[in-house]
């Protein structure tokens, strides 16, 4: 009986976590805006186009060169590390231009990566690790170093901390690198009302946390701006807490079937690793698809679906992280934005592969003026 | 003295093997395996890494303590997951939501954990006692609603509050904390890591010294010949299910009462199947847990060093499951030696030195 019992045990084990992870991959907060729709493939009614903006002139003041040779910079990521063709690469970008343009040396950066479902004190592990050996800037990607710099800043007061997507109170030397998802995401809607020829687009967020409700909620308002009779499918791959929709392509590609049945025709994902499952159900059912983060037309892991993408929504976290760098270089971290929104091309929309034709572009950048004129505020809650 | 040999010997054996098989993974990928085990090693010293042992083997305990009653009744409570889960984020909502005086705060948010982690245990602890449904089967089912009913109650607009891009529930007051023992930069233990070791004692008598415990056991090797002498197997699959989910339900409070003060986004997953492992490891006797424990919390927490010599962390998860595969296979290996080795004793005793055949 004993002898039995260890053989379930040990199997069971195997078996568990992959169950587990089927167990919660279903229905998690799946809702659709039912409503009649127009299926007969002519597009939606679009609300008046914005007025074109105003030509702008390229402020690109070439800033005097500065020089990072003496910096020893450390990078904590979140789960996924150099190479999820997502968030955490383009963090390393960031660094690389770094290493590239501002000549810090490859051997005084180090990378440390988090592991999934990690306790707090590993994280805070990490970065004392890299403090302790006298790096400065660390640089921690993703809201989830929040807490640990609460405790690891104060012990290291003359280390300059960054951390992106996320604010510590309390710790000066720690600066936020926070951007506007919700802007650029109001323009991944409006580029899908433009492109959905029945009138109905889908997002798919990998897990449902406040930040990707940014994301969902820019899409939406985009959307329904541009197209006020627009049928939007809003679909979150696992609850807050089960990181693993960041990671899951198959539930991904899942959802995505889910949604081109029920009509949808353009989808735009922001979940990470599981994107991948989101641009093959669209090759497979020829819809399209918007891409997160960094250009996803140009990534080699989706090289073989890039033809259904038609945009990606920048997220310019390369931007943030060696702007970040530049300015403790300078030693000035004051000229750092308070967040990397639209204004100052934080976020944005990508134009590879040629989908986005002049006309819609002007569009584009009219709803861009205006949403940095402050003539349109799009909130960040869905 | 065979009987210890036995009991030692195969987790020495499979932390042995395990380690050759990550050396020789090692190796293969181009890594020194002596400097990777060094730096483990090493890493034990820096920072806050051995407080950060210590309170991680408390942790684990808790969830292996759990499992075992379970495995004491034959019962596969791969459920820790979800309840430890669910038990916290009650526990925390209860927490911040009420205002009693220090202590009795900290001692009511103890409470509410274990039974909210008993309540969870207890519809598969139902279902199995009723309807005869599984317990993996509706364990598994039930971790998977736990993740969902956990998200749902810390949304902005149920309990939690938003905080940046984290949610988390409302800080519990500093009544209901639970101070630890500091040691300056070396880190803070838990307090309640003394409530593991309590557990553990409470357990070892239960099991060893009380009537429940004999008849858990009976139960246990055989629910037939229990019930033969008077003992409801149901009774006993209800009880041991309910101490199983109550104990898992206090897994994350010494995190939550000693550090965190609130259940966020971050929380720690996989604690409860870490505990499994654990259990096995340990066989579910107290001291061979907290062993088990230890070793375990060490591997994961001096893994984080490998970083720094270029060693991928991943070798610690490998190494991980080595030691759980090759703990089962060395048991048996060890038990057909020794039964062999008795049968040939007896042989020679009796004069009639004929072997039955070692297997089993």
């Amino acid at each position: 009986m004993r002898r039995r019992m260890r053989g379930i045990a040990v199997s069971a084990i195997a078996l568990t976590s992959v169950l587990s992870m089927a167990a919660c991959a279903k229905d998690t907060g799946g809702s659709s805006n039912a409503g009649s729709g127009n299926t007969a493939g002519d597009g939606c009614t679009l609300a008046a186009a914005p007025p074109a903006a105003p030509a702008t002139s390229s402020s690109d003041d070439a800033s005097a060169k500065v020089d990072g040779s003496a910096l020893k910079v450390g990078l904590a990521y979140d789960i996924g590390g150099r190479g999820d063709a997502s968030f955490n690469d383009s963090a390393a970008a960031g660094l690389d231009k770094a290493v590239a343009e501002l000549g810090v040396k490859k051997e005084n950066v180090k990378e440390l990566t988090a592991a999934p479902n990690e306790a707090e004190d590993a994280k805070q592990t990490r970065l004392r690790q890299l403090a302790g050996e006298g790096f400065s800037p660390i640089i921690g990607v993703g809201f989830a170093y929040a807490e640990s710099f609460k405790v690891i800043a104060p012990e290291f007061p003359d280390t300059k901390f960054g951390i992106v997507d996320a604010t510590v109170e309390g710790a000066p030397n720690v600066t936020p690198l926070v951007f506007a998802e919700e802007q650029g995401s109001f323009l991944a809607g409006v580029i899908a009302a433009y492109q959905s020829k029945s009138c109905h687009v889908g997002f798919i967020g990998g897990v449902e946390t406040p930040l990707i409700g940014k994301f969902q909620a820019g899409f939406d308002q985009g959307a329904k701006k541009a197209a006020p009779e627009i049928q939007i499918e809003d679909k979150y791959l696992t609850p807050a807490g089960d990181f693993s929709g960041f990671q899951d392509p198959a539930k991904g590609q899942e959802a995505a079937k889910g949604q081109i049945d029920s009509g949808a025709d353009v989808l735009y994902h922001a979940a990470g690793a599981s994107g991948k499952g989101v641009f093959s159900a669209a090759k497979e059912a020829d819809v399209k698809a918007i891409g997160v983060d960094s250009d996803q037309y140009n990534q080699e892991t989706v090289s073989n679906e890039k033809d259904v993408i038609v945009s990606s929504m920048l997220k310019r976290v390369d931007v943030a992280v060696f702007d970040y760098i530049e300015a403790v270089a300078a030693n000035n971290l004051s000229s750092l934005p308070a967040v990397f929104d639209l204004k100052v091309d934080g976020v944005g929309y990508s134009t590879s592969g040629g989908k986005i034709d002049d006309k819609l572009k002007t569009v584009l950048e009219g709803y861009k003026a205006q949403i940095i004129s402050g003539e349109i505020t799009v909130s960040a809650t869905p | 003295m065979g009987t210890l040999r036995g009991k030692l010997l195969p987790p020495a054996l499979a932390i042995v093997f395990s380690a050759l098989l990550c050396g020789i993974a090692l190796v293969i990928s181009g890594a020194n395996p002596l400097t990777a085990f060094g730096a483990m090693l090493t890493q034990v010293g820096e920072g806050t890494t051995l407080v950060d042992v210590v309170n991680s083997t408390g942790i684990y305990y808790i969830a292996a303590l759990a499992v075992a009653i379970g495995f004491q009744m034959n019962l596969f409570n791969i459920g820790v997951e979800g309840q430890y889960r669910v038990a916290a984020v009650t526990a925390a909502v209860f927490g911040g939501s009420v205002t009693l005086p220090p202590g009795l705060h900290a001692l009511a948010i103890l409470v509410v954990a274990a039974v909210a982690g008993a309540l969870w245990a207890a519809v598969p602890a139902i279902l199995k006692v009723t309807r005869g449904v599984n317990e993996v089967i509706s364990t598994i089912m039930m971790n998977g609603i736990a993740l969902g009913l956990a998200a749902y109650l810390i949304r902005a607009d149920v309990f939690g509050e938003l905080r940046g891009n984290n949610i988390r529930t409302p800080e519990i007051p500093s009544t209901g904390w639970v101070p630890g023992i500091s040691f300056g930069s070396s880190g803070t233990v838990f307090g309640l890591v003394l409530l593991a070791a309590l557990l553990g004692v409470g357990y070892w008598i239960m099991m060893n010294r009380t009537r429940f415990g004999f008849e858990l056991r009976a139960s246990g090797e055989s629910s037939t010949a229990a019930a033969a002498g008077g003992i409801s197997a149901k009774k006993m699959v209800l009880i041991a299910m309910l101490l199983s989910g109550a104990i898992a339900g206090l897994v994350a409070m010494p995190e939550i009462l000693g550090r965190d003060h609130t259940y966020n986004l971050n929380f720690p997953g996989g604690i409860g199947f870490s505990g499994i492992a654990i259990a096995l490891l340990g066989r579910n006797h107290p001291g061979g847990i907290a062993l088990g424990a230890l070793l375990w919390a060490f591997l994961d927490k001096s893994g984080l060093a490998l970083d720094n010599v270029g060693v991928p962390r991943e070798i610690v998860t490998i190494m991980q499951g080595a030691i759980v595969l090759s703990v089962v296979v060395a048991y048996e290996v060890v038990r057909r030696v020794e039964l062999a080795a008795e049968q040939r004793r007896v042989g020679r005793q009796t004069g009639t030195a004929e072997p039955v055949g070692g297997a089993a």
